[in-house]
């Protein structure tokens, strides 16, 4: 391991502990299974954005020159697919998840060490059938598979990919059901629920929507299989199907799923926030129910993105309505983390950096959502750029803000180094404008009626300037996310070693050894404070820790 | 599952088993019965008290320090009804 | 900051062997697990929840050709196969009674018994499906299910399409449940090594607790799955 290179005397930690292939392969130590993520989505994440960057080039200039309409829809198909489903969903509580939340609650590790184990290996295994299907022609779908084009029409390996994702499913809903049972059963003593990070919260509703949510999919998937194998009819109008069951049962699912995304992000934005404001966070309860709230409403929404695609009036008026509910715990966490900065003693770490962007980028993301939840403006822009730069703005100015923001800050505890600062800062920077020069001009063209998936618009040439922007936004961020690689992994052999508690931060992470050993703690600990006792920890009182038993 | 070994459980699982038996024999001979609608009603009835017990009694649902379990099940149930509910309410007002 | 390590007893007790190392207490190991098993059972119920609002949809859309479609199966095979299932979650429940007080025979016996119901449900099942596969009931290019009347409209035929439709969601229903079957033959086998060897005692037996939720769950599925697709619009 590079990490013994630097200290003399280095404690035993996760990291050194054992060495060997093997002792990584057959792993059950959730830190050690969430590197393992860690390494797997970063290369799905590499990948998904190969694919955005060729998009860009794409439509850099009006005529459809560097790839035709087969392989642009194949682009935009495999870019959504491998980035909903093998980066965005698995992020942050697969990786950070995995690594903090029994730390975080007093455990030696998950309830189900082994079902870890086994998630990660069904995540590979889907991985794998995925990079097998985008080698052998991929699929040309859009990563929402809408019948009866994916089961009757397309020419493209629709099933090796419905089955890829199928599986990656299941190591979804494996992760989920291991964080509920651990929340619940393997809290130390004295960490009651009103005691929970919110990093906690946030998972623990993310994780009922992975379970109850992705079961759904599961067997869409397995009918749209079945239908496109055997033309059983189910979702063929030509044989008396209706498309519309497909797009309600994939909605019910995949609507739920954008709050997989954001939930736990907003989870790691809550502990940044706390921390650098030195600052308990304001309204705990509130913060910590809007986070089920969003669970459970997440659920009632999804067929806003049928309104144009003919159901009922009187049910797109109802999903209109219950719509704007959703909005409501969002908007009551973005206050919550306004009052917690309030008067604050704010520090412009580069974590924080990232919340920032994270709060700015999701309340547009979030705002824009409500145009489109109001039907008679999403009939304007439904299927439309607009659309495209809404989603973004959630899922990549939010979701993956938030797991930037929580790799940096967690960083010092996962890899026992300090990531270079000055560095990082200006990561953070190149990132958010590289975002809003990416994805702001895509809600004009948007609005001014440029439809999503097409690779030719070269009837409109007035929409080039706006995508030439955009493509050179996206090459600012493609250079903003490899800023952060490649400093991680200088720090994992330069970067000086952490301290404990670098950020001098609340929460029983920060109160084991960086790396943490492999059972976490020394001894069980034993809950005696509320959570993020800032002003506690900065009046000179260090959290007291009582002797267990 | 709990401690309640001081009384046999045995008389309990096979009223219960017993039951199940007598409301499937009657699910089956309902159905032949021409009752319009109500048909499908009797059945899920019957199927839905079957599961009940079954939960309650084999899985052993009803023992009070099960709370959670219980939860559980409630929630689930709740998201089925939504995926149902909202979904047919699409169906059942189309025009 | 070495002041911030977490000081405390090391709880050195005497751990019981089956009691893995993060878990404090066997109780907590073993509420882990029913809780785990439980929430999986709720993920099933999505599962197949997407199925039944599929069948729902199309039965009523196409109410008469599922009733066709429907009374063209032997009900009785059904009625037969819930029976046998019914007995099979009383075997679990009497081996897990056994476990509980130490009744080694009962145990084994009523795992081998389960374990047998389980291979009839499949047996009768397989019949039904030979005989759907003769009859041409199975969907894909060789489907055929012309000139069957609606029940109550003798002179109305059924739509084979919309018939097909019936099919599909049957056989995709009660393959999934079959293939559910067979994961439960599994665990059971392994169970009854597991009991065999003498692992289970009056203190410890989870697993049986365990696979037996999953086993009642796969009956109370069946429980549905009977009268939905075997009981539409019966007529003697």
């Amino acid at each position: 391991m590079a990490t013994a290179t630097i200290q003399p005397v280095e404690r035993e930690n996760y990291l050194n502990k054992h060495y060997g292939v093997g002792s990584w392969l057959f792993t059950t130590d959730h830190k050690r299974i969430a590197l393992l993520y860690l390494i797997s989505i970063t290369f799905f994440f590499f990948i998904g954005g190969l694919f955005a960057l060729l998009i860009r080039l794409e439509l850099l200039t009006p005529a459809g020159d560097l790839v035709q309409a087969d392989t642009y829809n194949k682009l935009f198909t495999m870019h959504g697919q491998v980035m909903v489903f093998f980066f965005l969903i698995p992020s942050i509580p697969a990786v950070l998840g995995n690594f903090l939340v029994p730390m975080m609650i007093g455990a030696k590790d998950l309830a189900f060490p082994r079902i870890n184990l086994l998630s990660w290996y069904l995540y590979i295994i889907a991985g794998l059938m995925m990079v097998h299907c985008m080698l052998t022609g991929g699929v040309d779908t859009g990563w929402t598979f809408y019948t009866p084009f994916s089961t009757a029409f397309s020419n493209t390996k629709v099933i090796e990919a419905g089955l890829a994702i199928f599986v990656s499913g299941f190591s979804s809903i494996l992760t989920g059901l291991n964080f509920v049972v651990t929340i619940h059963r393997m809290r130390a003593p004295g960490m009651t629920w009103s005691r929970l990070p919110l990093f906690i919260w946030a998972h623990y509703a993310t994780s009922i929507i992975q379970i109850l949510g992705t079961p759904v999919i599961a067997i869409t998937l397995v009918l749209v299989v079945a239908e496109r194998a055997l033309h059983l009819g189910i979702f063929d109008p030509k044989l008396g199907g209706d498309p519309l069951l497909f797009q309600h049962l994939f909605w019910f699912y995949s609507h739920p799923a954008v709050y997989i995304m954001i939930l736990p992000s907003m989870g790691v934005v809550t502990e940044i926030i706390a921390c650098f404001s030195r600052k308990r966070i304001f309204g705990y309860s509130f913060v910590a129910f809007s986070s089920i709230a969003i669970a459970v409403f997440g659920f009632l929404v999804w067929a806003h993105h049928m309104f144009v695609a003919g159901i009922s009036v009187y049910a797109a008026l109802i999903f209109s309505i219950l719509s704007y509910a959703v909005a409501v715990p969002s908007a009551v966490k973005v206050f919550n983390w306004t009052a917690t900065l309030y008067k604050g003693s704010i520090h412009y770490d580069a974590p924080m950096l990232y919340a920032f962007g994270f709060v700015g980028l999701f309340t547009m993301g979030g705002l824009t959502g409500l145009f489109l939840a109001a039907l008679g403006i999403d009939v304007h822009v439904t299927d439309t750029y607009f659309v495209i730069a809404h989603f973004h703005y959630i899922m990549v100015g939010g979701a993956l803000m938030g797991y930037l923001g929580g790799m940096h800050f967690w960083w010092p505890k996962i890899s026992g180094r300090l990531y270079p600062e000055g560095w990082a800062r200006l990561a953070a920077l190149i990132v958010f404008l590289g975002f809003n020069l990416t994805f702001f001009p895509q809600f004009i063209l948007g609005y001014l009626g440029m439809p999503r998936r097409y690779f030719d618009y070269s009837h409109m040439p007035e929409f080039q300037v706006l995508n030439v922007l955009s493509t050179a936004g996206a090459t600012v961020l493609g250079v903003g996310y490899l800023l952060p690689m490649i400093y991680f992994l200088w720090s994992m052999r330069y970067g000086k070693p952490a301290p404990d508690n670098p950020w001098n931060a609340a929460g029983l992470e920060w109160m084991t050894s960086s790396p943490p050993t492999t059972f976490n703690f020394e001894t069980e600990p034993v809950v005696t404070w509320e959570a993020y006792n800032y002003d506690e920890l900065d009046g000179g009182h260090k959290q007291e820790v009582k002797v267990a038993g | 599952m709990s401690d309640h070994s001081k009384s046999s459980p045995l008389k309990t699982y096979f009223s219960v088993w017993i039951a199940l038996l007598v409301g499937t024999f009657v699910t089956y001979e309902a159905a032949f019965i021409d009752l319009g609608r109500f048909n499908a009603v009797v059945a899920l009835t019957i199927a839905t008290i079957k599961a009940l017990i079954v939960a309650l009694f084999f899985m052993h649902l009803r023992h009070a320090h099960e709370r959670l379990l219980k939860l559980v099940v409630i929630a689930t149930i709740f998201f089925l009804f939504i995926l149902i509910a909202l979904s047919m309410a699409d169906y059942a007002t189309r025009t | 900051m070495p002041d911030s390590t977490v000081v405390g007893l090391h709880h050195e007790e005497e751990h019981h062997p089956e009691l893995l190392h993060h878990f404090a207490e066997p109780e907590q190991q073993r509420d882990a697990a029913s809780f785990g098993m439980w929430i999986f059972l709720g993920t099933e119920v999505m599962f197949f929840g997407g199925l039944f609002l599929a069948y729902l949809i199309y039965r009523r859309l196409y109410f008469g050709d599922f009733g066709a479609a429907s009374s063209s199966i032997k009900a009785g095979l059904g009625a037969a196969n819930t029976a046998v299932l019914i007995c099979s979650s009383l075997t679990v429940v009497l081996a897990i009674w056994g476990a509980q007080t130490a009744r080694r025979s009962l145990m084994i016996g009523s795992l081998i018994l389960t374990m047998l119901f389980g291979l009839t449900f499949l047996g009768i099942k397989g019949i039904e499906y030979k005989e759907k596969f003769d009859e041409h009931h199975v969907p894909g290019a060789s489907f055929s299910f012309d000139h069957v009347p609606i029940p109550g409209h003798p002179d109305q035929y059924a739509n084979p399409r919309h018939a097909e439709i019936f099919f599909a969601l049957y056989f995709i229903m009660t393959g999934l449940h079959a293939l559910h079957m067979i994961v439960g033959l599994g665990i059971f086998t392994w169970l009854l090594i597991m009991a065999w060897k003498g692992r289970f005692t009056p203190e410890y037996h989870t697993p049986l607790e365990i696979g037996g939720l999953y086993w009642h769950f796969v009956d109370i599925i069946w429980i549905y799955l009977f009268p939905l697709l075997y009981l539409i619009d019966r007529h003697r």
